[in-house]
């Protein structure tokens, strides 16, 4: 399968940085920039964006720590976020996120052909209609593995497309 | 020409609304039937998503849940003209769960198209800035104030006294920060109204940065919401090119700037001090208070933060004026309360009604019920830091204040119900788990207590000294709730000992 995202490089880097306009030239919209054009932010790009908003390194390593989407290698071409908080556990989430780990791949982990990543998330906003899951960024609701292998195979589709 | 309307709410998305849309266009072009598709918001009825609504004579009738394949059949039927068809609910605004609410903040959301700013104003819209731009800031603030208005993200502050204390601060740049960060598991009212109206939230932060005298805003969004930021980015720019924002606000002297920025998966960041330090690119670490946010904010400026509800509520209360909205509720919980229906439950969605309603009523005659039929065992209201409360204490009154002597909180308004099936001892180490997960570390009784709790639950689940630990698991709660900088060590401890309270059993088995 094909990359969603560009190739790394720090000219390519810079110039993503430098199409921030003056009120993002903080150091999470930076980060988010970079994983918007490449899928993640290597450890390369610390020094950069540090440079770029004018902090310090230990300070952008901080943000790119904290917040659990930041990713430091590259994804999958198929990310699959599952809802395991408290109004999809009352949906039965627990026993679907076990269905997930014995056919995709544990939460956390990548699948056997390297196509998917299983995440956990809390809270998609389908409360009522749980459990939920965001392949990519297409919302399931009332999910099930019949449901969610349709929606990876559509994921698939477009990503190959 | 018939116009019909396919929700585009992600919810409705969710369970195929997208195929329903394509496949009505589709027959409708085979047939020669001259149709508008409009993609509204949801009504809220989501068990009946995707809710196809008909555009008729005496209404618009409803036709729900609708699938791809039901699409030719309702054809045939007729249903251009709302004709009789088992997926018919009718008309939708005589649908009883709908019109015995009483939609304040909700009132345009699933009626009109999101994205046009003439049906917008066709349906009230823009009138609340208007009169706030011939009333002045004083006169605004003391409308807010009037109306009982109180924070709708949790804590219940009334907005009145923020404004009113952002207004008043010396300053050559304000802020004013609308908290779209609804994290809270069983909460999406945020998420329905920026995906069905989102110019009631632009409007109600014009209408807070003209009157607070703040120039720029920011609406703090979350990446789980891909949907909601599409459409509230499609609204910004449409309200730029319509002078909505910009310089010149609707012609007047304000200036009032607009911007969108999302997060990147951190559950305090809904906390409005970890979402300033988020604001400003950084961590997002809990900032201890004083100094409030309304006096030294975001980068250090005077800055009002409220929920997307409270902001939402404004123009309404403008319109229709305070006294109006004081007139609802109950004792010092005024106005509506956007509740949200969610878990196991057989018709979820969004009730918004006047606070004073019961748990039970809710659950029961609105919920219908659990979804799996069997009976209810327990209901978390609030979010993940809200209390469990059992079936046979379901008679709480929904206000702020009776919320609190039974325990719990409204919080955001999240209902979350469970099954017998559900395992108490569970949900309350899932609580601590997550409180571990979320922290930000800056004070101790949170980062540490939390990981302490699973531990401990985990030691009681398993049968290890149980006496000895439930003890020590109450003191450890009782430390977190008194010593956490801010609700969310503070608050965990609600769900945990709701749940040692009302369901000891599941801690014995």
């Amino acid at each position: 399968m094909v990359s969603r995202y560009s190739t790394w490089s720090a000219e390519a880097a810079q110039q993503v940085l430098d199409l921030l306009s003056e009120g993002e030239r903080l150091i999470l919209p930076a980060l988010q920039a970079l994983q918007h054009e490449f899928g993640y932010v290597p450890r390369e790009a610390v020094g950069i964006v540090a440079k770029h908003v004018n902090v310090s390194v230990a300070d952008t390593h901080g943000v790119l720590s904290f917040y659990h989407e930041l990713r430091t290698s590259p994804p999958a071409p198929i990310i699959v976020s599952v809802c395991v908080a408290e109004a999809c556990q009352a949906n039965g989430s627990r026993e679907l996120v076990t269905s997930i780990e014995q056919s995709i791949a544990p939460v956390g982990s990548r699948s056997a052909d390297g196509s998917v990543d299983v995440v956990e998330v809390f809270c998609l906003g389908n409360c009522a209609l749980g459990p939920a899951v965001l392949v990519n960024e297409r919302l399931v609701g009332r999910v099930n593995l019949d449901s969610l292998t349709r929606a990876v195979a559509t994921a698939r589709d477009e990503v190959n497309a | 020409m018939t116009t019909i309307y396919v929700p585009r709410d992600s919810a409705a998305r969710s369970v195929g609304a997208d195929d329903v849309a394509v496949a009505i266009a589709r027959e409708a072009a085979v047939r020669g039937a001259d149709v508008t598709l409009i993609r509204n918001g949801s009504r809220g009825l989501l068990w009946l998503e995707p809710l196809v609504e008909v555009v008729t004579e005496s209404g618009r009738v409803g036709y729900g849940p609708v699938t791809e394949s039901d699409v030719a059949g309702l054809f045939d039927a007729g249903f251009l003209a709302g004709s009789d068809h088992p997926l018919s609910v009718g008309i939708v605004e005589e649908i009883a769960w709908l019109k015995d609410q009483q939609r304040v903040t909700f009132s345009r959301v699933g009626i009109v198209d999101p994205l046009s700013l003439n049906d917008y104003e066709a349906h009230g819209g823009l009138v609340g800035l208007r009169r706030a731009l011939e009333i002045g800031g004083d006169a605004v603030v003391e409308e807010v104030l009037a109306s009982g208005l109180r924070g709708r993200g949790g804590a219940g502050f009334p907005a009145g006294i923020k404004w009113r204390t952002v207004r008043g601060a010396q300053s050559d740049q304000k802020y004013v920060c609308c908290n779209a960060d609804e994290g809270d598991s069983g909460t999406f009212a945020d998420r329905m109204l920026m995906e069905g109206d989102p110019f009631t939230l632009i409007e109600g932060m014009v209408i807070a940065g003209i009157t607070t005298g703040a120039t720029q805003g920011f609406i703090y969004s979350r990446s789980e919401y891909p949907d909601a930021n599409d459409t509230m980015r499609e609204a910004l720019e449409i309200a730029y090119l319509n002078g909505l924002l910009g310089n010149g606000v609707l012609g007047s002297e304000h200036a009032f700037d607009l911007s969108l920025r999302v997060g990147a998966g951190a559950y305090i960041c809904g906390e409005e001090t970890a979402m300033l330090e988020s604001l400003e690119g950084l961590r997002g670490m809990v900032r201890p208070k004083p100094p409030i946010p309304a006096l030294e904010g975001l980068f250090g400026m005077p800055t009002l933060v409220n929920n997307v509800m409270t902001l939402a509520s404004v123009p309404g209360i403008l319109v229709d004026g305070s006294a109006a909205y004081q007139a609802l509720g109950s004792e010092r919980s005024r106005g509506t309360q956007v509740f949200q229906l969610a878990g196991n439950i057989a018709q979820g969605g969004i009730v918004e009604i006047p606070f004073g309603i019961t748990l039970s009523e809710l659950v029961n005659t609105y919920g219908g019920g659990t979804r799996s039929g069997r009976p209810v065992r327990a209901v978390q209201v609030g979010g993940p830091l809200g209390a469990y409360f059992p079936a046979d204490k379901l008679d709480v009154s929904l206000d702020y204040e009776a919320m609190l002597a039974a325990g719990g909180m409204v919080g955001h308004g999240g209902v979350v119900v469970f099954d017998e099936s559900v395992d108490m001892s569970l949900q309350a180490r899932f609580a601590m788990e997550f409180c571990a997960k979320e922290s930000c570390g800056k004070c101790t009784p949170c980062r540490i207590g939390a990981v302490r709790g699973v531990e401990t639950i985990d030691k009681i689940r398993e049968g290890v000294d149980r006496p000895g630990n439930l003890v020590l698991l109450n003191d450890l709660c009782d430390l977190m709730t008194d010593g956490s900088l801010c609700a969310m060590g503070g608050l965990t401890p609600m769900p945990v000992q709701s749940a040692l309270r009302h369901f000891p059993e599941d801690f014995q088995r």
